[in-house]
């Protein structure tokens, strides 16, 4: 697995922890320590998110990320479903 | 409304086709404890729920679900890919290939497609939850029947992630109940549904 790739699959993990955060806290809304692991992981994602782009250009997950300057790149493969390599 | 976030949650990568395991995969797309099922049926359930925590967690959990249909969808693309029309024969997946070539369409296992008879909304928050609580564990049962018919690490490794998922979904959703009864029995002493009997337990 090339850096690219290894970079990808920690920011998918810090997503993971986030979304495991957020249901946790949809049934323990007062959790502090929750809270508190919320928001450190979150720091953690934008952190791995600018070391990505610094390398190897936008991180783009929704449309919302895509800029475009001569075209429109959000169509761009792969798709989720296809295979990485 | 929702945004679209083009990864999938946990990776799918299969190198080797194999429309036999296709076949079975495909009933946790459309079949009676699959995903699509599922994100039905957390989503419609929420409106009639008078707790946050509740419209929080079937909002949520629902959501992630859109998240594990297309996880299956994927490893049903992957495992169909390129075949030879021998290999279509030899493995018995001529039988859907008539009708849907190599699409993926909502069916179970047993070819049966999708029904909203899978999923109740009933508009009284102990029967939905323990309908969820249920749909959980089904889900997890089919997760270890599928884990049990398949030797491919690349199939298995995906497989293995949705079924953790179902265990933890089952844990938040018993929460969500237990919150509800315990409102429910500080002050609802008629046994009143709080869905709909809008002054219950006032």
């Amino acid at each position: 697995m090339n850096e690219k790739m290894m970079l990808k699959r920690k920011i998918d993990a810090l997503d993971f922890a986030i979304h495991e955060m957020v249901l946790f806290l949809d049934t323990h809304p007062h959790d502090q320590k929750a809270i508190g692991m919320l928001r450190e992981y979150r720091r953690r994602r934008r952190e791995m998110i600018a070391k990505y782009e610094t390398q190897f250009g936008p991180y783009v997950k929704t449309v919302d990320d895509v800029h475009p300057k001569d075209c429109w790149n959000w169509i761009d493969s792969p798709w989720p479903w296809e295979r990485e390599v | 409304m929702w945004q679209y976030e083009k990864k999938l949650q946990y990776p799918v990568n299969i190198k080797n086709p194999n429309p036999k395991l296709a076949k079975i995969i495909i009933s946790q797309y459309g079949g009676p404890d699959g995903e699509l099922g599922a994100s039905m049926r957390y989503l419609t359930q929420r409106y009639g729920m008078p707790y946050n925590e509740v419209k929080g967690i079937l909002t949520d959990v629902g959501t992630e679900e859109l998240a594990h249909m297309e996880m299956v969808c994927a490893m049903v693309y992957q495992l169909t890919r390129n075949l030879t029309p021998e290999q279509i024969k030899a493995s018995g997946f001529d039988t859907y290939f008539v009708d849907h070539t190599a699409s993926v369409y909502p069916i179970a296992a047993s070819a049966l497609p999708w029904r909203a008879e899978y999923i109740q909304s009933k508009g009284d928050i102990i029967a939905d939850l323990h309908e969820d609580l249920a749909a959980e564990q089904k889900a997890r049962v089919t997760y270890d029947n599928l884990i049990r018919l398949i030797d491919d690490p690349d199939v298995l490794d995906p497989l293995k992630f949705l079924r953790q998922r179902e265990i933890v979904h089952y844990q938040r959703f018993g929460e969500a109940l237990r919150l509800t009864t315990d409102r429910l029995n500080s002050k609802n002493f008629y046994a009143c549904n709080p869905n709909f009997d809008k002054n219950c337990g006032k």
